[in-house]
């Protein structure tokens, strides 16, 4: 049923929880003849306090204890803090040990991917609840996306012990490195994910996407020769480029009552991290052979369509994908399996590329190596504004849908940041209000 | 013609965590559509947008109660279940977050939040045993995939899921890794922690660091004085204790002897 917006009259809308998603959160909209008034994204995931407990554990403690903020992306919590750490005790992680941190990082940008690609984000192209249902009807397919999945998973319980919370991650590298041949005994099933994932580039570039392209700020780390994964410097499409350690200068949080995550801004203004800022910032760095999939799939050098981030998620895939056979056969075994590190009084931040954005950390400490301070920014609080604002335009311009096609579909805009809300904290539930 | 048999319905809830014991089923890849096909996934909203009305045959809960709106929500899905297991360190401990328990939770909101009094937040983090009746724990931050799959295949079964209450080292032994705390001198709670995960991480050349919880009638009294004889200090010993399992007995009571 249609439903034409009155002028002065405000309509509500209703919804329950929010499904595939990572977390719980709720949304609220109040809109207005054809007002959008209020959009709020609501987090209710309880505090963890992490900042908090953090102070007094030792540095060597930190990876393993991040690693616990999500189950989603553990790895890219490993790492944002061992750069930290590693900066503020005046240590370079570089050479074989630099490339297996890629590596693992790899293997969860493909889990985490295929796993929002199909599994989160596809079923509501198609029309599904859940990847569940469509395997009934096209088995091939979601076999296909439980074996690329595996990939990843695999190669993260390769170099990490197990792929949920690693256990191989330390400050100054790992505890113990993979033989080649160990390595070597996963290129055939990369190959294989490396046909998936191309595969999953031209299936999700063939979907209808609505119309919709916002004027983002894009942020995301930039490095000259690669495709941005561990670091770099924060770029933006606006003229931002600086280093890490000046995040806090440039980017601030502020806590708002309807949400347990704090919202990030960049000068005041929402900004968007993860794959479309990504692929929009580095597109140059990605090598020929994935243009030319993301050129087939229709995916120009710029793509504003944040309903499009699934083919760009599918883009990053292969990437990673061929990214990991790249490093595999590079590989020269290192020794030892990390640098010293000697515990002293300082401060440092890192930050690198979450499957979600970028993710920041800063820790100060004492000369015993303790934690002082702690400071994490996590992609889904940076997006969340972003989130709200991206609802707030589509809502405007979609009235005339229908009840249950206007939810759905803002619903599918909030799943298309992949929005991990355990990391922002967690609880989305998704109340629409066009009150009469 | 014969009416079909009734597909027994699977519940899978959050409460504060990480998310990463219910992802630990969608990481089931060779086994999720076999196990899809056996149950009927009746509310799981990490994977699904269709959402049943209980009762429910099987809950699965992950994450512990950290405020007063989730303590009343566990009650409400306790009715709701045939059968309640918790999955993870946090809905079987209190979890990471259960380090609150050991400070004052309003200095902790002031240190993370610019606005304090937005946050409802309860002093503790509690397992989901504390407020209502469990019918089995699983362990472990995160939970082993093999024995999710054993606890979910038992529960359907009306048996007891088989899950070993030894400690990690019997799973080095089987593994064939020399001990790194006799070989090298690497402090290990292997000996006081459930087995589980296959012991990792001294196959990995690191002490197991505790994410499985006590074992059955740990003794730590003892592996504490060894500790100490490698030189760890009283601070280090209390956080080991004090880290994924802070809230279970076992690891809360030989924590305070320390720090």
């Amino acid at each position: 049923m249609g439903e034409t917006p009155k002028p002065n009259r405000t309509r509500t809308l209703r919804v329950g929880n929010l499904a595939r998603v990572e977390g719980e959160g709720a949304l609220y909209v109040r809109v207005k003849g054809r007002q959008v008034e209020e959009v709020r994204l609501e987090i209710f995931e309880p505090p963890r306090f992490f900042e908090a407990f953090l102070r007094g554990r030792s540095f060597t403690e930190v990876p393993d204890i991040t690693a616990r903020i999500c189950g989603i992306c553990p790895v890219a919590y490993q790492m944002s803090s061992c750069q930290a750490l590693e900066a503020a005790l005046g240590v370079q992680v570089e050479g074989p040990l630099k490339a297996l941190r890629r590596l693992l990082y790899c293997g969860e940008w493909i889990e985490s991917h295929t796993l929002h690609i199909y599994f989160l984000h596809l079923p509501d192209f198609l029309g599904y609840p859940d990847a569940v249902r469509l395997a009934q009807d096209q088995p091939q397919r979601v076999q296909e996306a439980l074996a690329l999945k595996k990939t990843g998973s695999e190669l993260m319980t390769l170099l990490g012990g197990r792929e949920i919370h690693p256990i191989n991650v330390k400050v100054g590298g790992f505890y113990r490195v993979p033989r080649k041949a160990e390595l070597l005994a996963l290129r055939d099933r990369l190959e294989r994910a490396r046909e998936i994932a191309q595969r999953t580039v031209r299936f999700v570039g063939s979907l209808d996407f609505p119309d919709f392209a916002p004027d983002y700020t894009f942020v995301s780390l930039r490095q000259e020769g690669e495709y941005p994964i561990l670091g770099g410097r924060l770029v933006s499409n606006r003229g931002l480029d600086i280093a890490v350690a000046e995040f806090e200068q440039y980017f601030h949080e502020e806590h708002v009552a309807h949400s347990n995550a704090l919202h990030a801004t960049l000068k005041g203004q929402p900004y968007l991290v993860g794959p479309l800022a990504r692929y929009n910032l580095n597109h140059d760095q990605l090598p020929a052979s994935v243009q030319a999939v993301a050129r087939e799939a229709g995916l120009g050098s710029v793509c504003r369509n944040p309903f499009q981030s699934i083919v760009v998620r599918a883009v990053e895939t292969l990437y990673a994908c061929e990214e990991a056979l790249h490093l595999i056969d590079a590989y020269e075994e290192p020794d030892p399996p990390s640098v010293p590190v000697t515990p002293r009084a300082g401060a440092g931040a890192g930050c690198s590329e979450a499957p979600r954005g970028i993710l920041y950390h800063r820790y100060r400490m004492d000369e015993q190596g303790l934690i002082a301070e702690a400071k994490i920014v996590p992609p889904t609080s940076q997006n969340q504004k972003m989130i709200e604002e991206d609802l707030r335009q589509f809502v405007a311009a979609n009235l005339e849908l229908s009840r249950p096609e206007l939810t759905l579909r803002c619903e599918q805009t909030i799943r298309n940041y992949d929005p991990c809300i355990s990391c922002a904290t967690h609880f989305l539930r998704l109340d629409i209000e066009h009150e009469p | 013609m014969p009416r079909k048999q009734r597909k027994p319905t699977l519940a899978v809830w959050k409460f504060a965590s990480c998310d990463g014991c219910q992802l630990s089923l969608l990481d089931c890849e060779d086994e999720l559509l076999a196990v899809a096909g056996a149950v009927q996934i009746a509310h799981f909203l990490e994977a699904s947008s269709t959402v049943m009305p209980g009762p429910y045959d099987l809950s699965l809960v992950e994450g512990s109660i950290t405020t007063p709106h989730d303590a009343l929500r566990i009650q409400a899905i306790r009715k709701n279940s045939r059968f309640l297991v918790t999955i993870g360190a946090c809905a079987t401990a209190g979890g990471i977050q259960a380090l609150r328990n050991f400070a004052d939770v309003e200095e902790f909101t002031r240190i993370v939040y610019a606005r304090p009094e937005y946050i409802q937040t309860l002093k503790h983090s509690t397992p989901i045993s504390a407020h209502v009746p469990v019918d089995f724990e699983l362990r472990g931050c995160p939970i082993s995939k093999g024995q999710l799959l054993e606890v979910i295949s038992a529960f359907l079964h009306r048996r007891k899921p088989n899950i070993p209450q030894h400690s990690v080292c019997l799973e080095c032994k089987a593994r064939g890794t020399v001990c790194v705390m006799v070989a090298q001198g690497i402090p290990c709670l292997g000996p006081v922690t459930q087995a589980g995960c296959g012991a990792i991480c001294p196959a990995y050349q690191r002490g197991c660091y505790g994410c499985f919880g006590p074992q059955e009638n740990p003794n730590t009294v003892a592996l504490s004085a060894w500790w100490t004889q490698l030189g760890v200090d009283e601070a280090a010993q209390q956080r080991a204790f004090r880290t994924y399992n802070a809230g279970a007995r076992a690891f809360s009571k030989e924590a305070e002897r320390h720090g």
